[in-house]
């Protein structure tokens, strides 16, 4: 029952009802606790819509695929009168009076929203590490396959000390999905935050188009760059999400009029011989481990057998993207961050003394490093003095990235094949290392070129690591060719039929890792 | 160029025009003054709080300054990704609102309908007049 689109078909069949979906998710979000993809579970709310989804299956009045579905939603999705925090002091105890438009959809098509999920700190970081309810765990860290291969291994020590990170800043969503409590999960892609998380805990990440998918109600990081990512375990649930979001908002001019396939249903490829799959040399960098290395190359070798032409592109700017990425980034979030002051919403702090004081302790208290490194980096790149150099450079640079994209397409190019990351999903002891900016400059790498251009992008699970762990490819279309985008997608999930995580010992043992944390947390003490 | 006028509307209450000559080396290489410090805390309100902060920001601009190698004669600026759309605006009806006791609701100074904010117009103190990174 993994796969959305059937277990909507049992429900609408009876061989399963909306409450007993509900309850059997609810289950296992409690059991699943200790992976921390969770702020908020909204049991209440959850099971109230699993009743009212019930009877509207009774009456033969189903909404669609989506009614009775179980979805979470990433914490930094406004969600009227439920706690809406961004894994940051500034909105702890925030409760919307709104929904985003996206939840509006899914909720107005029946679906359970099960709860809000865990992040990095206003989605700023790549390991779902840094929010202030704690890091996010990689369900994969308790996979069978993962386990096996580090039994082998006789340097592996025993214990939960080495969990794996799920990558960011959407981790908590890509851990819901992974750990089948939820059918599908909203995330949001600013720099590669779904297809990252993704990559790393085997699920199909997709980055709609800018300008395809509402923004309101996505509390803003980088307007420019920022849309809601959709995550599922399969391509065509995916697709399917993305027909229920995806259309003009009038409350968000920067979405499109184009007309929208509704409902989203891709065609399977017959065959790909008329399909032209373009390679990036400059995504062939050294830090790329051999393994994911291998991995492209035996997917760009699968599609020229079965008919594809294959070729080679050239992104020239694509060494000095990340580079702008970071200006833009920093600039845009310095301006986001402003409206936080503590006086209509928020954290506010005790003193009284003057505006400027109260702000500014109210933002001190507020905010972690990583947001607080930005916004003050952001405010140095728009200084009078430098704006010339920094910000309007960066954006020049940014047009000269976007170009690359459009020349690379206009050559014939359909569809580009990249890695999704680096390596397969780290441990958080290793990850902690290096400072965040340091770790989204280097995992951002292939994502975050995308998000400058606003085209669509989808990762792929694509095959099991060595150590048993998931790795991602990712795929790039055209602006707003997401449908055919998918379309390729689809076609690529069913060749390579990723193995489905085995987490049955998760369930036995999860009681066993919570006794091992409470006593960690003991020895911590003494 | 919504950010510049976000930045300079954020000055505005901090006591009007301030003659700030810049320190930053013209290249900008990086180098932070005590000066660029105080006067990025006062545009952020948001303080570094500790050397590595400020360590922080020197690697972020060094690491912006690769920016410098790439060629942009003659290349626009790009604002948006959508700038060959049309934007379309709403049309000018009110259809909701009317939600003055729920956005209340979320602050927690207010008396009656208003927001209470303390009295501004009071500058921060100057960077010599407080200890150097109080919160490290």
């Amino acid at each position: 029952m993994g796969s959305l689109l059937r277990v909507s078909a049992a429900l609408k069949q009876g061989q399963i009802t909306p409450t007993e979906l509900c309850q059997k998710c609810l289950s296992l979000i409690k059991k699943t606790k200790f992976l921390n993809a969770y702020i908020t579970v909204s049991e209440e709310v959850a099971l109230k819509q699993a009743e009212e989804s019930e009877k509207r299956y009774k009456n033969g009045q189903s909404l669609g695929d989506l009614d009775g579905i179980p979805i979470a939603v990433k914490d930094n999705f406004s969600t009227s009168g439920i706690e809406t925090t961004c894994a940051s002091n500034m909105l702890k105890g925030y409760v919307p009076p709104y929904n985003a438009t996206v939840v509006q959809k899914l909720l107005d098509q029946g679906a359970l929203l099960m709860g809000k999920t865990n992040l990095d700190e206003f989605a700023m970081g790549s390991g779902s590490t840094d929010g202030v309810f704690g890091p996010v765990k990689n369900p994969w860290s308790y996979s069978k396959q993962y386990r096996e291969k580090r039994k082998q291994n006789p340097h592996s020590e025993s214990g939960d000390s080495d969990w794996l990170i799920t990558g960011g800043s959407s981790g908590g969503s890509a851990a819901a999905v992974s750990a089948f409590t939820c059918y599908a999960a909203l995330g949001s892609d600013t720099g590669g935050s779904t297809r990252n998380p993704a990559a790393h805990c085997g699920l199909v990440g997709f980055k709609p188009s800018y300008g395809l998918v509402s923004r309101h109600g996505l509390i803003p990081l980088v307007n420019s760059m920022d849309v809601p990512g959709i995550l599922t375990r399969c391509v065509d649930d995916a697709a399917m999400v993305l027909g229920v979001l995806a259309g003009h908002d009038p409350k968000d001019s920067t979405t499109v009029h184009d007309p929208i396939n509704k409902p989203l249903v891709l065609s399977s490829l017959a065959d790909v011989s008329k399909l032209c799959i373009g390679i990036p040399k400059e995504y062939l960098v050294p830090e790329l481990s051999s393994e994911i290395q291998s991995l492209w190359s035996r997917a760009a070798d699968l599609f020229e057998s079965e008919g594809a032409k294959v070729i080679e592109v050239s992104l020239p700017h694509t060494s000095y993207s990340i580079v702008c990425y970071h200006v833009l980034c920093t600039s845009e979030v310095a301006s986001n961050m402003a409206r936080f002051d503590g006086l209509q919403y928020g954290h506010r702090c005790d003193i009284d003394v003057s505006t400027e004081a109260m702000y500014a302790a109210t933002r001190r208290e507020g905010f972690n490093d990583v947001v607080r490194g930005r916004i003050l980096s952001g405010n140095f790149f728009l200084l009078k003095e430098n704006y010339e150099n920094y910000f309007v450079k960066a954006q020049k640079v940014r047009r000269l990235i976007a170009n690359d994209f459009v020349n690379a397409f206009n050559s014939g190019v359909d569809v580009l094949l990249t890695p999704t990351t680096l390596s397969e999903a780290v441990p958080y002891l290793e990850f902690i290392k290096e400072d965040n900016r340091t770790r989204s400059a280097q995992d951002d790498i292939f994502t975050q070129a995308v998000n400058m251009a606003g085209l669509p992008a989808v990762s792929i699970p694509i095959a099991l690591s060595n150590q048993g762990l998931p790795i991602g490819l990712q795929f790039i279309g055209r602006a707003f060719y997401d449908q055919q985008l998918l379309t390729v997608a689809k076609w690529f999930e069913k060749q390579v039929q990723f193995p489905v995580i085995q987490l049955q010992e998760l369930m036995d043992d999860c009681s066993a890792i919570l006794e091992n944390e409470k006593l960690a947390s003991v020895s911590l003490k003494q | 160029m919504w950010a510049r006028a976000l930045w300079l509307g954020l000055r505005a209450p901090l006591g009007g025009p301030r003659c700030f000559t810049s320190k930053t080396d013209p290249q900008g290489s990086g180098r932070i003054t005590a000066e660029v410090i105080e006067h990025l805390e006062r545009l952020a309100l948001v303080d570094f709080g500790s050397r590595e902060a400020v360590a922080r920001l020197e690697k972020a601009i060094a690491f912006a300054d690769l920016l410098r190698a790439v060629d942009t004669d003659g290349v626009e600026p790009m604002e948006s990704v959508l700038e060959d759309r049309c934007l379309y605006l709403r049309s000018d009806n009110v259809v909701e609102g009317n939600c003055a006791d729920e956005l209340l609701q979320n602050s927690h100074r207010v008396v009656e309908e208003y927001f209470v904010a303390p009295p501004g117009n009071i500058p921060l103190p100057k960077l010599d007049e407080q200890e150097p990174f109080p919160h490290s």
